[in-house]
């Protein structure tokens, strides 16, 4: 049990410190408020595609990947050092996260040496950015329900059907798509994964708008998009399996990403410091105070939650059964956090008066975490998880498992 | 960085889980309840002649030289069996006290006792509802203890006490008593866990021996201390009702089905698992801030706790609830985990003083309004 860097950790440190230093500027709170994957506009785009090409220049994009694919192999550790390090500088959103880190990890696993070659060094130095087209209108939590359908055409496939709520889809070049190749058998059997080009003219995107404002997810049309079979990611009818890598992927990216980032409960107690409670100043109200530690004590809670998680992935296990449950907790602390930082603004919770106020800042925490709870497998899903695979409990009755698709 | 336990440290665990279950089983633990006799001195002694009572003591104490986060391990453990033995008191206080401000001479007479299960030394914080250092009106005057302590855990089974009193200059610090001085008074109260026998002690001109180096802070050094190893206790003693309450839901059926596949059952032990996980990594921090002597121990004993006792409550509750009627009866399982939650709530101070500790650390926090 040590919290501390070992020495290796230290020395892994002071190395990234020491380019930070030289390449990138401190934070000093002055900058726009942004979010930490989703790019606002094109000129985010651009500045987060030339850091992510000057990191990998210096080798310090892809850390976890291994070294023949040109990462550095680092341990997931090291990559939340190196999060902790990037973190206290200016830096572009990582737009690349689905890129690194779960396209990538997924062609080394399931792709030809030709598909290695031509989506790993591109994924990494920031060329490409990738989006996940999996959920559709019909198939979210149930994936395995998705209609988008592939179909031979002599050498090649023809791709029609609907996407939705794929994130960043609008700025991606890139696209990993889940389509149903054999409806005539039950529904987790009959899937296929494709890797697609999103200039191709057959795909249309449309952002849409979300609660928060912003609109960093889309709609994605795709009407006979034609691939050579070369798009194909592993073999006809193993997209669940492949699915499954790039899930299993995207809960770690996930949960690295946690360990660092997003608002502070601490934030909470300078607001309350600033702001009037009953003539007097809310810190020094009970209840404000009260609520205030609670936050505090929960956001630690899942802070070290994440380490545990490190720990177990750097000793080469799997993460263990604390793995699960910081996408549980993560969102509706996040959520209570933001509504309790409303209240305490008071009559001016509904107003703000500049993009960057207290209202402003806590409204935006407040519309943005109902995501949380949604995307990457919801609140239900993740408790049902919990209980069947971890708790070991008798399964949900399932009606669609042993039916082929096409009679459900 | 490496958050979780070396392999040495997993041994110890399986040893111990193993001995405690030949010793304190549940069904020992409801005799214990009906018995109104708490205090489980076989397991107590079986502890004693594996050296796991030394454990945190140096070879020259008499003890094995471990740490705290064996000695972690250790209050998990009998949290998860619920055996009714003085852990807390005795290990996870009187010792680090004698340890850290005690003088050689006294560390020498009872260090080696308490290893070998022969002293029993509780540890009297509490009274008029508060705990030291914040509430204080037992004095100590030409090195003589008068006041009322309550309630003093294990105090009715104890052969020593260790002492919360102000010294002439109205200063907190610990004193050591002999419970079978003169001036000594011991009345058994009636606490929700009976398996946890406490009393009220009163001191009228007891002769007390001075812990040298204890004073406020060092009364809140060791709060915070008791506070992560009891987060360890109440993590073990959730978890086993966590598991006891989920294979009940597998077996139980109600409308054709094992209860545990409806999802509102499922999900509540999800939940319960959920904030069990978050306690622990809490602990987790607290335990190697204490092991450490990091200076963030302060702030890392009071999340562990507040974690703690949120899982503690929920998953001793709602295990009641998922089992049905059975949950409310006497002679089912449930309400001993819910009893010595409380009991180990009780202990060691509310989630409302706990909160304040922790504000209170947090930079720049201005003070509540009085
Ligand atoms: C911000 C955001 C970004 C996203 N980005 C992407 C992306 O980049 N790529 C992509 O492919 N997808 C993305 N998604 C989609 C996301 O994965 C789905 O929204 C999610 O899996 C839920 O599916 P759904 O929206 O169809 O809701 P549904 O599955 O219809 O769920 C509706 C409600 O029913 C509950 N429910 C469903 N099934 C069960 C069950 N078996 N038991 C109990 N309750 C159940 C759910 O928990 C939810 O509360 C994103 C979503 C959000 C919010």
């Amino acid at each position: 049990m040590d919290f501390s860097d070992s020495p290796e950790e230290a020395a892994f440190r002071a190395k990234a410190r020491e380019w930070l230093e030289a390449n990138a500027t401190l934070r000093d709170g002055s900058e726009k408020a942004q979010d930490h994957f989703m790019a606002r506009d094109a000129d985010e785009v651009a500045r987060a595609r030339d850091w992510q090409a000057r990191k990998a220049e210096a080798g310090w994009a892809g850390l976890t990947w291994p070294r023949a694919f040109g990462g550095r192999d680092a341990t997931p550790i090291g990559q939340v050092i190196w999060n902790q390090e990037e973190g206290r500088y200016a830096v572009p959103p990582n737009v690349f996260l689905i890129g690194i880190g779960l396209v990538g990890p997924t062609v080394m696993v399931h792709g030809t040496e030709d598909q290695k070659k031509a989506v790993l060094p591109r994924a990494l130095t920031g060329e490409d950015i990738w989006c996940q087209l999996f959920s559709e209108p019909a198939a979210g939590s149930d994936l395995a329900g998705i209609r988008t359908r592939a179909r031979r055409d002599g050498d090649d496939w023809v791709i029609s059907g609907q996407k939705v709520w794929t994130s960043g889809a609008h700025y991606s070049s890139h696209g990993i798509l889940l389509a149903r190749t054999d409806p005539e058998v039950p529904k987790h059997k009959g899937m296929t994964m494709f890797l697609v080009e999103m200039s191709d003219p057959a795909i249309q995107t449309r952002p849409i708008r979300q609660i928060s404002g912003g609109a960093s997810f889309n709609e994605v049309f795709i009407d006979d998009l034609r691939l050579p079979d070369s798009a194909r990611l592993d073999g006809e009818s193993e997209g669940w399996k492949v699915a499954l890598t790039t899930l299993m992927n995207e809960r770690f990216s996930i949960s690295v990403g946690r360990a660092s980032g997003g608002a502070r409960a601490e934030e909470l107690i300078a607001l309350a410091a600033r702001v009037q409670r009953n003539g007097r100043p809310a810190i020094e109200d009970g209840a404000v105070r009260a609520r205030i530690a609670d936050f505090v004590a929960r956001q630690r809670g899942l802070e070290f939650t994440s380490y545990r998680v490190m720990t177990s992935l750097s000793r080469g296990e799997a993460p263990g059964e604390e793995g699960s449950i910081g996408k549980l907790l993560l969102g509706r602390l996040r959520q209570e956090m933001g509504a309790f930082g409303m209240e305490l603004a008071g009559t001016a919770a509904g107003v703000s008066a500049a993009d960057d106020d207290d209202a402003a800042r806590w409204r935006n925490e407040y519309l943005t975490a109902p995501g949380n709870r949604i995307a990457g497998g919801s609140d239900e899903i993740q408790r049902t998880i919990i209980g069947e695979r971890i708790l070991g409990l008798p399964p949900d009755i399932r009606v669609d498992k042993t039916v082929p698709f096409s009679k459900l | 960085m490496n958050f979780g336990f070396s392999e040495e440290q997993d041994t110890i665990r399986e040893t111990l889980a193993r001995m405690l279950g030949d010793h304190a089983t549940l069904e020992v633990a409801h005799n214990r309840l009906d018995s109104g006799e708490g205090f489980d001195t076989a397991t107590w002694s079986a502890l004693a002649e594996g050296g796991w009572l030394g454990l945190a003591m140096s070879e020259a104490e008499g003890g094995s030289g471990m740490g705290a986060v064996e000695l972690a391990t250790l209050a998990e453990e009998i949290g998860r069996s619920l055996a009714a033995v003085p852990c807390l008191p005795v290990l996870c206080m009187a010792v680090p006290a004698l340890q850290s401000a005690g003088t050689e001479d006294q560390r020498k007479s009872f260090l080696p006792g308490i290893a070998e299960g022969r002293t029993i030394m509780a540890t009297a914080l509490a009274e008029g509802g508060g705990l030291a250092p914040d509430t204080v009106s037992a004095k100590v005057a030409r090195d003589r203890l008068s006041g009322r302590k309550a309630p003093v855990t294990f105090g009715a089974a104890a052969t020593h006490a260790l002492v919360a009193a102000t010294d002439e200059e109205g200063t907190s610090r610990l004193y050591l008593a002999d419970l079978a001085a003169p001036g000594v008074t011991i009345r058994a109260l009636d606490p929700i866990d009976r398996t946890r026998p406490a009393a009220e002690i009163v001191f009228d001109n007891t002769p007390v021996d001075l812990l040298p180096g204890s004073d406020a802070a060092a009364i809140r050094r060791l709060l915070d201390g008791a506070a992560v190893l009891a987060a360890f206790e109440q993590i073990g003693l959730a978890g086993r009702a966590l598991a006891l309450t989920t294979s009940y839901a597998g077996d139980r059926h109600a409308f054709g089905r094992p209860i545990g596949s409806f999802q509102a059952v499922k999900h509540r032990l999800a939940d319960m698992f959920a904030r069990i996980e978050l306690a622990r990594s809490n602990a987790f921090f607290g335990a190697w801030a204490l092991a450490s002597g990091d200076s963030r121990l302060p702030e890392a004993a009071a999340v562990a706790r507040l974690t703690a006792l949120d899982a503690v409550q929920f998953a001793t509750e709602e295990s009641i609830q998922l089992h049905g009627g059975i949950g409310f009866t006497w002679a089912a399982d449930p309400h001993l985990f819910l009893r010595r939650g409380w009991q180990l709530k009780a202990e060691l101070g509310p989630a409302a003083m706990w909160r304040e500790r922790l504000l209170g650390h947090l930079a720049d926090t201005p003070r509540a309004a009085s």
